[in-house]
């Protein structure tokens, strides 16, 4: 205990040292840039600015993507060059085709559903009484990390066998109704959306919370002026309410999606990938972390960076236009 | 599958993707007997790190068994165990954040690291207590391309079943010597009402190694060392008759409902939870390696010959295969050339610490050097009897061996499938062939 103590006594002293260091070369950097004068004034507040975060931006991000590249182009152990392999493994290999219709399913499911009842709770808690308490309630899983749910998730999933009690939840409500208890992450394809139900659970707090922000936001002028004109419940909704909170619903929804493709915890820690409920970022950590498969791996990561863009890309353009017309 | 596993149990299923890392140091302590360390040199101030897929808390016992040979050469050993240690261990080799020593759970994660030119040879004590201590084939593990790399550190014995001396006594059975008591004892268990064998696939992303294991038990009882190694290199493929015949004989017997019960359950269950039903009765045998018992001990479980839960060696199957055993073990890989490291190197591959460490508990050593006696744990004890039986046919863990596409890859998730899935014998073995590489 005494090593550790003073192990982390030197550590912690070295980090403030360190960050003492930086903050004067930030102020002698800042104190030089601000005494810079004339024609240059502007062209040295922009290196100073866009300087570090371009350099690290360069080292943390677009270095390795082009490594990864490179790599999805090489051998398990990143030496030869193989061409297309890794990526004619990727279109035959019976067991990707799974990987691939799972992460589809991901996509096209699990945002419009959060984002749906994220929506549809924003609107029905609005301006209700002490409506921050159900807020609270339906944000808490967001602060749970998603191999924590997961966790929890597995004991309501649980299926005893061999005739001893069941203690799962989801048993327990099916017997209820007169159903028979399953082992329930055997079943396809019920498993995979039991697993998204998990996400959904998540994650619907956060959509709730951004798009109850921008519900708030709508001009109560714009609100009383229509409701004047006689607009109310649907109408209002339709009309007024959604098309003001469009952009926010579309980002959140994009940021739902870029999730659920990148989705990784929940499959892993439920079952492993096993039982044709695997996903894209389940399978490349598997590819690289566990079969040392340094090729395949980067081929699938690539393919998910190439998923991911045009949504990104989407999202630009609508901010870009959304600038534009204020 | 490998000692890693091992390690994991004490922690539990939970940390499936954190990263529990543990950094402990080894201090020192005063009045002890520095004569078996005589022949070390005193470096006091110098510092050697290791890196393991040991975790607490065996960590601590691995300390202590190290106290007085720190204590008296003043080298500080710093051990760091994680569970992620095999996807850590590459990364921190490729960042040049190399650990001076680590202990490889298996053969084919040497090969790779020494494909690294990263990994330094042992010195001439190291190979000296090796060539004295331990057999041939445990030297060949540590080989890679001619060239002996990794001196053998702990080993495991897997050809173990798990009952409850206290439950079989008051059921009447007796503990089987050959496979056919084996059977006839499971159908009278049958016919009791009890389950006869215990079974789980379950273990996060390495979900279906425990099957595995049973199957390379078949491999190996059914058709000796060449069969198996030969298996093991894809000389023998997984469409071969012989294995396809093998993993029938596994299937008839851990998918046999009449003594599993729910066979697609196994594939659910997690290894950990499999046996724990063997001191109640709930399950009456499961299949698993000497490690087994530090779970059960968790569980409270008196591990004796009389007591909650003990084991008895899995019978043979075919009498032309003497004394067949699988099993694992670690091996002692170094990325540094100093004088200190190589001290230790020499120091952790000598009977003074196999002895010392097995008098703590749990854990087996192939060293010759070890005195049976000297075993604090009966298990232990038994595995120990069984691995230096100079009439063992011995082989390491086939998965363990295979390229990690398929001993980590596709074998765990065909298994699965195969259990979980009902997936055929002819569909499983077709896809892990074509998982193979090709070089």
């Amino acid at each position: 205990m005494g090593a550790f103590l003073t192990d982390s006594l030197g550590k912690l002293s070295q980090v403030l040292v360190a960050i003492a260091i930086f903050s004067i070369v930030l102020l002698a950097i800042f104190g030089i840039a601000g005494r810079a004068k004339g024609k240059y004034q502007n062209k040295i507040a922009q290196i100073i600015f866009f300087g570090p975060a371009a350099f690290l931006l360069l080292v943390g991000l677009v270095v390795p993507a082009i490594q990864t590249i490179i790599f999805s182009f090489k051998d398990p152990d990143s030496v030869n060059f193989v061409g297309f392999a890794n990526y004619k493994w990727m279109l035959i290999d019976p067991n990707i085709k799974t990987v691939m219709l799972n992460t589809i399913l991901w996509i096209l499911v699990v945002p419009l559903i959060t984002t749906g009842i994220g929506l549809l709770l924003a609107v029905m808690l609005d301006r209700l009484k002490r409506e921050s308490i159900p807020k609270s309630l339906i944000f808490m899983p967001m602060a749970i990390s998603f191999v924590g749910a997961s966790i929890i998730w597995k004991f309501v999933y649980d299926y005893a066998k061999d005739g001893y009690p069941q203690t799962g939840l989801l048993s327990n409500i099916v017997s209820l109704f007169g159903g028979t208890p399953q082992n329930w992450m055997l079943v396809k394809p019920l498993n995979t959306f039991l697993l998204m139900i998990i996400f959904i659970w998540v994650q619907t707090g956060f959509a709730m919370v951004i798009l109850s922000a921008a519900i708030k936001a709508v001009p109560s002028d714009i609100v009383e002026a229509s409701a004047l004109d006689g607009a109310s419940g649907w109408k209002l909704f339709k009309n007024i309410t959604f098309p003001m909170v469009r952009g926010t619903f579309i980002v959140v929804l994009a940021t739902m999606v870029v999730g659920a493709l990148k989705l990784f915890d929940i499959v892993r820690t439920m079952t492993g990938g096993n039982f044709g409920t695997n996903v894209l970022a389940n399978e490349m950590y598997s590819q690289v972390f566990v079969q040392f498969d340094q090729g395949k791996g980067s081929a699938l990561a690539v393919a998910l960076f190439i998923s991911v863009s045009p949504i990104l890309i989407y999202n630009i353009i609508h901010l870009r236009r959304e600038r534009a017309q204020r | 599958m490998f000692k890693s596993k091992k390690g994991a149990l004490a922690i539990g299923a939970v940390a499936v993707s954190l990263v529990a890392t543990m950094l402990t140091t080894v201090s020192a302590s005063a009045a002890v007997n520095c004569d078996p360390y005589s022949g070390y040199k005193k470096m006091k101030g110098k510092t050697v790190t290791v890196f393991t897929s040991i975790l607490e808390p065996e960590l601590t016992t691995m300390k202590t068994a190290m106290k007085d040979f720190v204590a008296c050469t003043g080298i500080k050993v710093k051990i760091e165990g994680s569970n992620q240690f095999e996807a850590l261990l590459p990364v921190r080799v490729k960042g040049g954040n190399a650990p001076d020593l680590a202990f490889l759970p298996q053969p084919g994660l040497l090969v790779k690291m020494v494909a690294t030119g990263k990994v330094v040879a042992p010195p001439a004590g190291t190979v000296a207590n090796v060539n004295k201590y331990w057999s041939k084939s445990w030297k060949d593990l540590g080989t890679v391309k001619g060239k002996f790399y990794a001196a053998p550190l702990g080993s495991n014995m897997k050809s173990l079943v798990w009952y409850s001396p206290k439950q079989f006594k008051a059921a009447g059975y007796t503990v089987p010597k050959t496979w056919d008591e084996m059977t006839t004892l499971a159908d009278k268990m049958a016919a009791d009402g009890k389950i006869a064998f215990c079974g789980g696939l379950g273990s996060g992303g390495a979900t279906g190694w425990p099957a595995t294991d049973w199957v390379e038990q078949i491999v190996l009882r059914e058709y000796g060392a060449k069969v198996y190694n030969d298996w093991v290199s894809h000389k023998v493929k997984f469409s071969d008759p012989k294995i396809k015949a093998a993993m029938q004989k596994v299937a008839g017997w851990m998918q046999n409902p009449k003594w599993v019960g729910n066979v697609k359950g196994i594939a659910t269950t997690t290894f950990q939870d499999a046996g724990k039903g063997i001191p109640t009765g709930k399950c009456m045998m499961l299949q698993q390696a000497s490690f087994y018992g530090n779970i059960l001990g968790a569980e409270g479980a008196t591990i004796s010959s009389t007591g909650d839960a003990f084991a008895f060696y899995l019978p043979a199957t075919n009498s032309k295969v003497s004394v067949p055993v699988v099993g694992g073990g670690e091996f002692t890989t170094a990325f540094a050339k100093r004088p200190e490291v190589q001290q230790v190197q020499n120091y952790l591959s000598s009977a003074t610490f196999a002895t010392s460490r097995v008098q703590l508990d749990h854990w087996v050593s192939a060293n010759s050097g070890v005195p049976l006696a000297a075993y604090k744990d009966p298990i232990d004890r038994l595995a120990a009897e069984y691995l230096s039986n100079s009439k063992s046919t011995f082989g390491f863990d086939a998965s363990d061996l295979m390229p990690a596409a398929v001993g980590a890859g596709a074998e765990w998730k065909e298994f699965t499938a195969w259990f979980g899935e009902g997936k055929s014998i002819d569909d499983v073995t077709k896809a892990i062939d074509a998982a193979w590489p090709a070089s």
